[in-house]
């Protein structure tokens, strides 16, 4: 809907339930007289007074359109639009405002407003619908009085298998102020069914999924970085084997929205955790088409499908971040979309040495995805806290941890061929007498440091099939 | 009564015929498309056998990789040189 014209000339907004604008009704009498003023009244049609020069904003089209915040607000108007505003009462801003001299002798100096109904929180959703709702252009569906709506959503295959939160019109409006984008610009192409994806749509399953509007760059940048063709997710959805997309947040953002990096980070409790991956998953099933049984084949699946999300603990790290190791600057926020399974604990609770802590580390890690797997797959190690300390003592910065690691994870090419050990999984052929690395030697080993201050423990998440054949971590700015 | 907005793309599905199926395979084209996982061979070199026994002629395909869709050309391909395609999935 296009914005209403104010009239032109001097124009006062108020409302009689507004003491201050009731202390002025004097005044606004005395400016109609004498400066032609015209008074848009919110609430009470005969206030001040009634006369022609009383307008009344009943559905507050004029105040919303013009984003009136306070009352009083006066304004100079031309061509149906404010050139100048003032709000409250000042007699000075007002006489110098208006040109009028005099202006209500007997009042106080100056007394601030109240609030516009047009910003009323119990009215604001209803408005922006009413006002603004016609730029959505998704399909309303109506849900009958006696349905009830959580059901409702269920029954339609819109759910993970939780309940989702009814994307009405306000709450989709609502999310959408969480960006700058235009509701209609499209962010991916969403897999398996290709579909163009738009920032409502993003916002529509956002909503369902439980996020708060803040949240909402997060989300699309997430969805930008899965429907790459590096990170392959038609790949990821289709395989057998049980990985799905895992989501790290790096810079500023992971604190202005609260998200976790401590005490459970890999678990529930945060809403920003739990909700952000969670739409992305949404948006693949319920627009890319991607449902578990149809294109999804996954095994067995993992709990983290549901949407894994977590942030870098990066105020209380040692080392470089993973957003700068993969050559972001830390002033820019980030999400990566990496490719994995369920996280499992590595325990050391005795090693203080760094060498011997990565030893444990890399045998740890060596029995991912199986012991006779090497070369072709990633891994993403969480490192706790507790652990990252031991290095910080001895003055291991991340490379020369790195470079420790990956020596730890060189195997006896001998050692996985077909057959070794009574087990037939393995290389049919490799060099004899070499050694492999287990992870792919340039993609190699995701390193994060997150979890709480307590506790050495730290986990390994197993990757899938990663370099062009199959699903390489994709990073994204994320933008307002 | 609760308007929500349709999360979902909105679009209605193209229902397509089938391809009939063919009464014999004498004289057909078969594609066999492997994906290109350990031992798909083994399959489709006995399927091929067997066609062949059948009078089909069998022309073989291989994705470049099974962690992704087939590329469009290879799909183009075999859909335009071939009466009817076996896919050998996995191990």
């Amino acid at each position: 809907m296009t914005a209403p014209p104010l009239p032109n000339g001097l124009v006062a907004v108020v409302k009689k339930d507004c003491p201050t604008c009731v202390l002025v009704a004097p005044v606004l009498e005395d400016l109609a007289f004498r400066a032609d003023l015209t008074v848009i009244t919110q609430d009470d049609p005969t206030f001040p007074t009634d006369a022609p020069w009383v307008v009344h904003d009943e559905d507050l089209a004029l105040s919303w359109h013009h984003d009136i915040e306070t009352v009083p607000t006066l304004l100079q108007v031309a061509d149906g639009a404010a050139t100048e505003t003032t709000v409250g009462w000042s007699r000075e801003q007002w006489e110098a405002f208006t040109g009028v001299d005099d202006l209500g002798a007997d009042l106080p100096d100056m007394r601030p407003g109240c609030g516009s109904l047009s910003v009323d929180p119990t009215r604001t959703d209803e408005l922006a619908v009413r006002f603004s709702g016609s730029t959505l252009h998704s399909r309303r569906i109506e849900i009958a009085a006696l349905e009830d709506d959580w059901e409702a959503m269920w029954d339609r295959g819109w759910s993970d298998g939780l309940p989702v939160v009814p994307p009405t019109e306000a709450r989709v409006l609502r999310m959408l102020e969480g960006t700058t984008r235009s509701p209609g610009d499209i962010v991916a192409v969403v897999p398996p069914n290709l579909v163009e994806c738009t920032v409502e749509k993003v916002a529509v399953n956002a909503v369902m999924a439980g996020c708060k509007p803040e949240y909402l760059p997060v989300v699309l940048a997430a969805l930008e970085a899965v429907c790459t063709d590096e990170f392959n997710m038609h790949g990821v959805l289709a395989t057998t084997m049980s990985v799905g997309p895992i989501y790290v947040v790096n810079g500023p953002i992971r604190r202005e929205i609260g998200m976790n990096s401590g005490i459970n980070v890999l678990g529930h409790g945060n809403r920003a955790n739990s909700t952000i991956g969670r739409a992305v998953q949404l948006l693949v099933r319920n627009l890319g088409g991607g449902q578990p049984g149809g294109v999804d084949r996954s095994t067995q699946g993992n709990p983290g499908k549901l949407g894994l999300c977590f942030a870098e603990d990066e105020e209380g790290s040692y080392w470089t971040s993973y957003a700068e190791d993969r050559g972001f600057d830390p002033s820019v926020s980030t999400v990566t979309a990496y490719c994995g399974e369920g996280p499992r604990i590595i325990i050391d609770q005795l090693d203080r040495a760094p060498e011997s802590l990565t030893r444990l580390l890399a045998r740890a890690m060596l029995a991912t995805n199986s012991p006779r797997m090497a070369i072709g797959m990633d891994a993403m190690l969480v490192i706790s806290p507790e652990h990252q300390a031991r290095y910080r003592d001895a003055g291991w910065d991340k490379a020369r941890f790195r470079a420790a690691l990956d020596e730890e994870l060189m195997i006896d090419a001998d050692s996985i061929l077909r057959g070794k050990e009574g087990m037939a999984e393995g290389f049919p052929e490799l060099p004899a007498g070499t050694r492999v690395p287990k992870f792919h030697p340039e993609l190699g080993v995701q390193i994060v440091h997150a979890g709480g201050g307590a506790g050495l423990f730290s986990s390994v998440i197993g990757g899938w099939l990663t370099g062009e054949g199959g699903s390489v971590p994709v990073t994204k700015e994320i933008r307002p | 009564m609760t308007t929500i907005l349709d999360p979902s793309d909105e679009t209605a599905i193209a229902q397509r015929e089938r391809v009939g199926r063919p009464e014999s395979l004498n004289g057909l084209t078969v594609g066999l498309l492997d994906i290109s996982k350990p031992r798909g061979n083994v399959f489709l070199d006995r399927v091929e056998e067997k066609l062949s026994a059948l009078g089909a002629s069998v022309k073989r395909y291989s994705k470049p990789t099974f962690a992704k869709p087939a590329p469009v050309d290879l799909r183009h391909e075999i859909a335009t040189s071939c009466d009817a395609v076996i896919e050998a999935l996995a191990d």
